[in-house]
């Protein structure tokens, strides 16, 4: 059965923070590319915490290639963090690993700038 | 998914007998693959391994067994539990089986469609990721028809997986390849097993793929399983259809007059 996905976001100083938790497959990977264009503003930083994420789809990696670019598009920065293995597997198949900007932790994250 | 697999079997296929016509092609097969294995079946013409990959398929009804796919047997299965099975499934056709009249891109976005309801730009980023896996990045707008042969495979491979099956099914991935194009392929098959953990089925005659993929190894003859058992195991048998096989030597079988002359005059020469 499907266990869902929870998505919470806080804006802390200079950077918005958006934490995705448990799993991402077809069903719930609209409710998060939603989620990632809605907290996506010109000329700011997301810091897109992916600790708690069980399980990714394509779909979910296909929101967050979105979103990134989006960032992009728009100057903000954009920037993964604590992604669970399973994840990674996922981005490093396409080898995407090396297009986000990944960091371990968000101490990691906020010293690097987001 | 809410199937069960108590056992951990992806793939687990019991006392499988099946016919065309009135010839038995497949006499009493137990096959089993477990969730994240890759489990060759080999075997040379006619022995019934395209067959059994058919039937796995579920595009043939048996004679009797069972065949169960992630706890479901699907000799059981309404149209519509198949049709929702078949969601987790990914086959890759020996000739690739693409759509001449549509794009590469549109022929790896075609599950996609057809089965979910995701945002085009989700889509059309999901499938430009497997022709990235596949490395046929940029290829989305060619034809099929424009293709190599070691592309339209590749091209087959990023439709089949692009809905991230569970259980992947690849036919004859070397054939017509040359060697370099066919390792690559088999290094694909390792990676998609590893990245995503996918139960893979490789059905192929080519010794030196079988051996460098396979946690294990079904080899059939005649329409019945002479060995199922790791790469390892399977090279050193000493069973001489094995040997035959894996030696390349032509079989001589004993022929049966009763039976070949029956084959012959069937329908032809009444009693």
């Amino acid at each position: 059965m499907r266990d869902g996905v929870e998505i919470t976001s806080r804006k802390s100083g200079d950077f918005d923070w958006l934490g995705i938790a448990g799993e991402v497959d077809m069903h719930a990977s609209p409710q998060v590319r939603k989620a990632l264009l809605d907290a996506l503003q010109p000329k700011s930083a997301l810091l897109v915490d992916l600790s708690a994420v069980r399980y990714m789809d394509s779909s979910g990696v296909a929101c967050l290639v979105e979103a990134f670019q989006t960032a992009r598009k728009q100057g903000s920065r954009f920037a993964l963090v604590a992604v669970a293995q399973p994840v990674l597997n996922v981005l490093r198949l396409a080898r995407l690993d090396k297009v986000f900007t990944l960091y371990a932790s968000l101490d990691e994250a906020l010293a690097g700038g987001g | 998914m809410n199937s069960q697999m108590p056992n951990g079997y992806a793939i687990e296929v019991e006392r499988l007998v099946t016919h065309y016509g009135p010839r038995k092609i497949l006499d009493d097969v137990n096959f089993t693959a477990r969730q994240g294995e890759i489990m060759v079946i080999m075997g040379g013409s006619g022995s019934g391994k395209s067959t059994l990959l058919r039937h796995l398929l579920g595009l043939h009804r048996p004679t009797s067994g069972s065949i169960k796919l992630l706890g479901q047997d699907i000799t059981k299965l309404s149209a519509d539990q198949m049709f929702d099975l078949r969601k987790n499934m990914g086959v890759a056709f020996q000739g690739g089986a693409l759509f001449n009249s549509m794009t590469v891109g549109e022929n790896v976005e075609l599950p996609l469609r057809e089965h979910t309801r995701l945002d085009d730009n989700t889509i059309r980023i999901m499938s430009r990721m497997k022709l990235e896996v596949v490395n046929l990045a940029g290829f989305e707008d060619m034809m099929p028809a424009e293709l190599s042969g070691g592309m339209i495979k590749r091209a087959a491979l990023a439709r089949a997986i692009v809905m991230d099956p569970k259980l992947l099914f690849f036919d004859e991935p070397s054939a017509g390849l040359d060697p370099v194009v066919s390792a690559e392929l088999d290094e694909l098959i390792l990676t998609l097993r590893d990245a995503m953990n996918m139960t893979i089925v490789v059905v192929t005659h080519e010794l030196e793929s079988a051996f460098k993929i396979a946690d294990r190894i079904t080899v059939l003859d005649q329409g019945r399983i002479l060995m199922s058992d790791t790469a390892a195991a399977v090279r050193a048998s000493e069973h001489p259809r094995i040997r035959s096989l894996l030696d390349r030597t032509p079989r001589n079988d004993a022929v049966n007059p009763d039976e070949y002359l029956e084959r012959l005059t069937r329908e032809i020469i009444r009693a």
